[in-house]
């Protein structure tokens, strides 16, 4: 399908989503699905520099935050005085994306010789940098936490959950279209050589520091402005929980249980946990939750490493006349034995 | 003609040890040549200096007129430099179009040529018939035989429209027909206009393919100039079979 009517459609099936949550009249399916929405978000955007380029980021917790906190920043800078909610929401999205871009590129920047457990040890240091940055830093409220008092009611929505669901929404509709486009794309393309072998990508003439600089900013944006809203949703940001494990933790889960090489993964991955999240934590406690992740990651990296749609293309790959290719195959590999795998090595 | 790809004075050091003292080559455009030498001898190292992957502390490399010295690899490649690698290196979950379809997008698009997505499927096909690969388009590297990822790489550096091809032991651990199948490619490319330097052991191979031979010795060129002459050059003989 192409981008446009690709766009159109996922807006209408966030709408039906919207109004079938209406028709139930029941705030609480808006206040559990943001937590959803959000986690859609986060793992696509996650995806976008660990799926496709293959570099993990442990630092999603600090580029949510770092979206959060300039939401307060602004709030505290202007709002708290005069103008309550002189910056509408949207805006305010932006710049936490903004923000956490820049923050993005520079951290790409920094760690571009880095790979692997190196390059993860660095992002996770960054948003511990991060997080001692805010608690001391009082005018966001430092470690004692911030208050944002939201207003009550919204325009024609009734109470504001409902607006702020509805903004998650458009951003999760914002973030698979962004991925989707990617994915189709020699930008895309690119990644996936970066994820394979950098040293053939440059030798076929893709400019791989670029490439992981474009990653590392749309991917931060993305989590940026997933983080933006949060102080409304919460009403009281406090660093601990914002700049929480369950961040991290969960956006790498939920992309790895739904396969890393398509947009659509984090997408199951992420409506999959999300809600399986949120209902264990109405029926049995929040803190079962890192468990149940914990558990259900060992499950996958055991039994489907490459997630629910590795499963499903494993599936649908057993047709006959593959059967009759994978054979053809088998034949050939004797041949290939008898000659020697490695050349005779030229060491420098 | 004119030489399209000068080294002057190139050296390369890893640490304490000098793996190119002093290497002076220059290839003229159209030329078919071959570069040997024993083991550690540094040709991979000459080649990834040529090519960008290392950087050379001393002298510099003029490609196409032009000083490449510090362009990084894929500004190098775009500018008409291909290599293979000599172990094969391809893009594993991509399949053999799509691997093919890199160095289309990335260099030929890039250098202005604007290629529709089904034009680039053509070329693709093309490119993997001319390999005789094409049956295998849709599959993954990882069904190929040993000679197929030869060929692959072959079609991979093709694909990025080259002036230059550095062939890295394309044909180590092939059997003979394998070897003649890579050779008779190679020539052909080269006959379509395309200089080719060849890297290699099999010394059948090296013989049969270099209009002229390069020997490179601890990281010196002991010889350069026609290859029967090179190989009953005394210094050479002395490299390989010993005193």
């Amino acid at each position: 399908m192409r981008s446009i009517p690709f766009l159109l459609l996922s807006l209408v099936v966030g709408a039906a989503a919207f109004a079938g949550a209406m028709q139930l009249g029941n705030d609480y399916i808006f206040f559990a699905g943001y937590v959803v929405l959000q986690y859609i978000v986060l793992s696509t955007a996650w995806n976008i520099l660990g799926g496709y380029c293959g570099y993990v980021n442990f630092g999603t917790a600090g580029f949510f935050a770092l979206g959060a906190y300039s939401t307060v920043a602004i709030y505290q800078l202007i709002e708290a005085n005069e103008f309550p909610h002189l910056v509408p929401l949207p805006v305010l999205i932006l710049i936490g994306g903004a923000i956490s871009g820049v923050v993005g590129f520079g951290m790409g920047y920094l760690t571009l010789r880095l790979r692997g457990a190196f390059f993860a040890i660095a992002t996770l240091a960054l948003a511990v940098v991060l997080e001692t940055l805010v608690v001391n830093w009082d005018f966001v409220g430092g470690s004692r936490g911030a208050y944002i008092i939201r207003p009550e009611t919204i325009g024609p929505f009734g109470s504001y959950v409902k607006y702020l669901a509805l903004l998650m929404l458009l951003l999760a509709v914002a973030a698979l279209n962004v991925a989707r486009l990617i994915e189709r794309s020699r930008l895309g393309y690119g990644f996936a050589t970066i994820r394979d072998d950098e040293l053939a990508a440059e030798a076929a003439g893709v400019p791989t520091l670029r490439l992981k600089l474009i990653a590392t900013t749309i991917s931060g944006a993305l989590m940026g402005m997933a983080g933006a809203p949060f102080p409304y949703y919460i009403g009281y940001l406090q660093p601990d929980s914002t700049f929480g494990l369950d961040y991290a933790v969960n956006s790498i889960a939920m992309p790895l249980i739904g396969g890393t090489t398509s947009w659509v993964g984090p997408l199951i991955g992420a409506i999959l946990l999300g809600s399986l999240q949120q209902i264990i934590t109405v029926t049995i406690s929040s803190a079962v939750n890192l468990l149940i992740v914990g558990g259900l990651l060992v499950f996958f990296v055991v039994v489907a490493p490459n997630g629910i749609l590795g499963l499903v293309h494993k599936y649908l790959q057993r047709k006959p006349d593959d059967f009759v290719g994978r054979r053809r195959t088998d034949l050939e590999t004797p041949a290939a034995a008898a000659a020697p795998d490695a050349a005779p090595g030229t060491p420098p | 003609m004119s030489d399209l790809l000068e080294v002057d004075n190139l050296g390369k050091r890893f640490g304490g040890f000098v793996a190119l003292e002093n290497i002076a080559l220059s290839v003229r455009a159209g030329e078919r040549l071959g570069l040997i030498g024993p083991n550690g001898s540094g040709k991979s190292t000459l080649v990834n200096c040529i090519c960008g992957t290392l950087r050379n502390e001393q002298g510099s490399v003029r490609f196409d007129g032009r000083v490449i010295d510090g362009l990084p690899a894929h500004a190098r490649t775009r500018l008409g430099l291909a290599r293979s690698f000599q172990l094969p290196r391809p893009f594993v979950s991509l399949n053999l179009m799509d691997n093919v379809r890199i160095p289309l997008l990335y260099t030929v698009a890039a250098r202005g040529a604007h290629h529709a997505a089904a034009a680039v499927d053509d070329h693709c096909h093309r490119l993997l018939r001319e390999v005789g690969l094409e049956a295998k388009a849709r599959h993954l590297p990882r069904d190929l035989t040993q000679v197929e990822m030869r060929k692959l790489e072959l079609a991979r550096a093709m694909a990025a429209e080259p002036k230059l091809l550095i062939a890295d032991e394309a044909m180590a651990g092939l059997t003979h027909s394998e070897i003649e199948d890579i050779l008779t490619l190679l020539v052909r490319l080269n006959e379509q206009g395309v200089t080719v330097i060849l890297i290699e052991h099999i010394m059948r191979a090296v013989m049969s393919f270099s209009r002229r031979l390069v020997v490179l010795v601890s990281g010196r060129k002991i010889a350069d100039g026609n290859p029967e002459e090179v190989m009953r050059d005394p210094e050479v003989e002395r490299a390989y079979l010993g005193q």
